[in-house]
């Protein structure tokens, strides 16, 4: 039986791999992907010789930033990134969760200081089972099910 | 150390330090002059007793200091910034001492400001000079910090001081026993903190049994206030009343400690006994917060 790719393939761009499944909508909503529009494909609960089930989002035309990169790894640590030129991949590597975050969390703490002056926030991360992210400011802790990102 | 914001930034070797220098002030082994200097104290949220503390503290070591209390005399309520407020004052002052309801506000002020930043307690978040002055006082009393059992009674949910008591002592190799209302337990966060580091924790529901074994029983007052219902106050407050027939028992060693005010959680019998130690505690700010202005300006 002849091989049939499920997503088509994109020409330039960025294929972020190995998502978690189900996780592919909050990686898009991560990168705010509904206001793009640019080629967009996301595959769910698609099979995995690696991981069992896993989620895949293709992007045209998008090279994501460092920021944008480590967000991904704070919901879906094993995701792999792929860069595509010319139908070609140019480069591929698993993404690492970051020590810190810079300004693109939102503090979920409506007395924090972040939310009332301008400063620009950050959190430490701590993984253990899951994901958490501390705030420098107000110091208070959350899963990272409970933040959101902006960019 | 430019600044004092949170006991997450300070090392069991600075807390020693601070203590140290707090001792040397206490007995007049040295007396740093804080006469050249001004500082700014400003309670953005009022607040009498650490207030009254960081201005004896400065007074007594000839500094001179300028207050505000509350948000009414500044230019906050005109809609300026707390940036904007903070940046003007510190033109005038040598340092600042703050207090304001918004959490994070201190570590915000001593990113933005050149001149150094104490945190007299920032919302619900940390209240670092009480967390010093709460060792201070334990360690006059035991003669040590380390390998004390301590239990910390009342509401331990929203009581900043007992958060930043419990991670000040995480380097001491400390047992603790935990007493609260169901819905005042001890956060999660403060729990996780303790299981990460091996520290020996018990949440008991009866102070009785444990009071033999301690060194320290530190109370906090339950608000009546946090309470949905009524009764719940009403089956739970007599829990958590210490009274002189309770400390029967108790270690010769032993001091109960309490960050006032206190309303009914000790009884005014307690007061009498050897082991009352609160009002002491109260006095024991004055050396510590001259301790931590007096590292800030480098005068020691």
């Amino acid at each position: 039986m002849k091989k049939q790719l499920i997503v088509d393939p994109i020409k330039n761009g960025t294929v972020i791999d190995h998502i978690a499944a189900g996780k592919s909508f909050a990686v898009a909503e991560i990168l705010n992907l509904k206001n793009l529009d640019n080629l967009l494909l996301i595959g769910m609960n698609l099979s995995s010789k690696k991981i069992g089930k896993k989620d895949i989002i293709k992007i045209e035309n998008k090279i994501l930033t460092e920021d944008e990169v480590n967000s991904i790894a704070l919901i879906s640590p094993d995701a792999t990134l792929v860069v595509i030129e010319n139908y070609e991949v140019i480069k591929k590597y698993k993404i690492k969760i970051p020590p810190k975050v810079h300004k693109h969390i939102v503090c979920p703490n409506s007395h924090c200081i972040t939310n009332i002056e301008e400063v620009e926030t950050e959190f430490d991360v701590m993984k253990k089972k899951k994901v958490e992210v501390r705030c420098k400011y107000c110091e208070k802790k959350y899963g990272i099910e409970q933040v959101k990102f902006k960019f | 150390m430019k600044h004092f914001i949170s006991m997450r930034d300070i090392g069991k070797q600075e807390i020693l330090e601070l203590l140290a220098l707090a001792e040397k002030i206490e007995t007049g082994k040295i007396k740093p002059d804080l006469s050249p200097y001004l500082g700014a104290l400003l309670f953005f949220e009022p607040s009498t007793r650490t207030h009254f503390s960081f201005d004896t503290a400065i007074k007594k070591l000839n500094g001179k200091s300028f207050s505000i209390s509350g948000t009414g005399s500044t230019s906050v309520k005109k809609g300026e910034t707390l940036a904007d407020t903070l940046k003007t004052i510190s033109q005038y002052a040598d340092y600042i001492v703050m207090r304001h309801s918004i959490e994070g506000a201190a570590r915000f002020a001593s990113e933005i400001l050149e001149i150094p930043v104490i945190n007299a307690g920032d919302g619900t978040n940390q209240h670092p000079t009480q967390a010093m002055l709460d060792l201070y006082s334990i360690r006059k009393t035991q003669g040590t910090l380390e390998n004390l059992h301590i239990a910390l009674i009342g509401d331990l949910r929203l009581g900043r001081t007992v958060h930043s008591l419990v991670q000040a002592l995480h380097e001491f190799n400390p047992t603790f026993y935990f007493a609260a209302p169901r819905h005042l337990k001890m956060p999660a966060y403060i729990i996780d903190e303790l299981k990460e580091k091996n520290i020996p924790f018990y949440e008991v529901e009866d102070i009785k049994e444990i009071l033999p074994k301690l060194d320290i029983l530190y109370v906090t007052r339950i608000q009546k206030e946090r309470f949905a219902v009524l009764e719940d106050y009403e089956k739970v407050k007599d829990a958590y009343i210490i009274t002189a027939g309770l400390l029967e028992n108790v270690k010769p060693n032993f001091k109960v400690l309490h960050p006032l005010p206190r309303v009914n959680e000790i009884t005014t019998d307690v007061d009498k006994t050897p082991y009352a130690y609160y009002f002491q505690q109260a006095k024991n700010g004055v050396p510590v917060r001259q301790a931590i202005i007096t590292k800030l300006l480098q005068l020691a």
